[in-house]
């Protein structure tokens, strides 16, 4: 299955660092995610555009996820040759995620 | 009850949903975001050349529809729409109020500008990969926060303009000096952030960004309404106009939350550490969503900087392959500029549209249909930097077969670096401008 099918992301940017937030559509499923979405994971999964580390944060209050990508947009949206520079794309890159 | 909407959140933003917020939403403040990072440089380049101008490009027919409306519902407006010059901003903004024979006031807000204390004590950041030049600089702008805006919304101001403030600090002000919350009070202002956040970045807590058919919807989007807030002491409502397009519920919101966040427990402002991760998020009704539980500590000691600079130029340009075989013309094609231009263009980047240009992979085999060669490079050369569009407009006639669609660009680039400067070198002055010719 796809991460897609259970849960929704939007991707924000910061330099060269994109945040990519990750939200189970049931509640119930943040466990779940919570377990078999790791920084490790997500790291090797987006192997072709993050070149940092990966940090996940959690927040149980809302049950949400956040990934911080650094290294991941060619250098930064300023000045960075991508098409997508802002890396704004990248949220769906994370939900072509098997599980 | 204090209300504030958000009717802009980035300088090209649409304009008719700011319009359809004061005529229904009853608002104590409109705000309107409209800075970005990179556009305040090119705006101090322009004021650099043009003394009067150096303002946000879409303010005069903003100010032109919003101003008859925010005049008849008594709401005042706040916004950094004055960019690199927001006390010209002021004076066209009074302007613009004598030619519809309309009263007000405007407040604007300098001191970002610290261009010159950057430049005189050499505080380019150690941080400096690319070796920036001093004479490449464009501009450097401090991150003000609420604290300068206060000043302001104690005048009688029916407008507050400004240039470089934090974004969430643009709705803080408000709630700040409607509610009389101290500064040190960052539990307060903590929570106020959260709205400030929620709200920055217009209909993308309304439904805007978020649309994905069939599993995220967000009815009538082209008509989308921009969101505002009902903010008590201890309890905030994020609403939006009944009848407009778009959506407020939890995923809206709690995508919103996230936006641009790292660490969710200390989101950095000039006015707070505010902290995201204790916020509760509950439907109250259809396109409604109470939002408690945001919380803050002490702000930062420092401000942060953002500097502009030169960074040369950036040349693109793209082509078209169709139909059989589409996806190997479209590699030869690529293959052909990588030889032409590499001499000339060390880091020639050439991407497949169509195949992996947005995510630089496509996770497993796929044949597209039609494949967009896109190559884009750096120069400091405008000439060299526009090889590269004139090199694949050049593969109709001595490229592979069936190209189609060429198209070219050439992109002055703005290079932004962070600093951060200590609180006593910046200097907040307010300005006051007047269709009754009082001026301070």
């Amino acid at each position: 299955m796809k991460l897609y099918n259970i849960a929704h992301s939007r991707a924000g940017d910061k330099g060269d660092i994109v945040n990519l937030s990750l939200i189970p559509y049931q509640e119930e499923d943040y466990e779940f995610l919570r377990r078999h979405v790791t920084e490790y994971k997500v790291k090797e999964h987006l192997q072709d555009i993050v070149k940092g580390d990966v940090i996940r944060y959690d927040i149980p209050s809302f049950k949400a996820f956040n990934f911080v990508c650094q290294q991941s947009l060619l250098g930064g949206v300023t000045t960075s040759l991508a098409l997508d520079t802002h890396g704004k794309s990248l949220s769906f890159a994370l939900l072509e995620m098997e599980i | 009850m204090l209300k504030i909407g958000s009717g802009a959140g980035f300088s090209g933003d649409r304009l008719e949903p700011a319009e359809v917020l004061l005529e229904h939403a009853e608002l104590d403040y409109l705000v309107l975001e409209c800075l970005a990072e990179r556009t305040i440089a090119l705006a101090q380049k322009e004021k650099f050349h043009e003394p009067e101008k150096g303002f946000d490009p879409h303010l005069e027919v903003r100010v032109r529809r919003l101003l008859p409306l925010l005049s008849n519902q008594k709401t005042r407006l706040i916004t950094n729409m004055g960019a690199a010059n927001p006390e010209a901003a002021a004076t066209k903004i009074v302007e613009i109020a004598k030619e519809l024979n309309i009263s007000c006031k405007v407040a604007a807000v300098t001191g970002d500008d610290v261009f010159q204390v950057i430049e005189t004590n050499h505080l380019l950041p150690n941080d400096n990969p690319q070796q920036v030049k001093k004479e490449n600089l464009l501009s450097a702008n401090v991150y003000l926060g609420a604290e300068a805006l206060l000043p302001a919304l104690e005048t009688e101001a029916d407008i507050i303009v400004t240039g470089r403030a934090a974004d969430p600090s643009l709705f803080l002000a408000p709630q700040i000096h409607h509610f009389q919350w101290s500064m040190h009070d960052y539990e307060k202002l903590g929570k106020g952030t959260v709205v400030g956040h929620l709200l920055e970045c217009g209909a993308q807590v309304s439904g805007g960004y978020f649309a994905d058919p069939g599993k995220k919807e967000a009815a009538d989007l082209a008509d989308i309404g921009f969101p505002f807030a009902e903010i008590e002491e201890d309890e905030v409502v994020i609403k939006k106009v009944e009848g407009t397009g778009g959506v407020i519920n939890l995923q809206t919101v709690k995508e919103q939350l996230l936006y641009e966040v790292h660490d969710p427990a200390n989101y950095f402002t000039p006015d707070v550490t505010a902290d995201f991760s204790k916020v509760e998020v509950k439907e109250t009704g259809e396109n409604q969503v109470q939002v408690t539980g945001g919380k803050g500590h002490e702000r930062p000691d420092k401000l942060k900087v953002s500097i502009g600079y030169h960074a040369g130029f950036i040349g693109e340009g793209e082509i078209s392959y169709a139909g059989a075989n589409a996806e190997a013309r479209a590699a030869l094609a690529g293959s052909i500029l990588e030889k032409r231009l590499s001499d000339k263009v060390p880091h020639l980047r050439i991407d497949y549209i169509g195949m992996s240009s947005l995510h630089r992979t496509s996770f497993g085999e796929h044949t597209p249909y039609e494949v967009r060669v896109r190559a884009a490079g750096h120069s400091d050369s405008e000439e060299v930097a526009a090889l590269i569009g004139k090199e694949t407009e050049a593969l109709y006639t001595n490229g592979p077969a069936g190209g189609g669609g060429a198209r070219k660009k050439i992109t002055e680039s703005i290079g932004v670096l962070s600093n951060y400067l200590s609180r006593d070198q910046v200097h907040p002055k307010l300005i006051i401008r007047s269709t009754d010719n009082e001026t301070i």
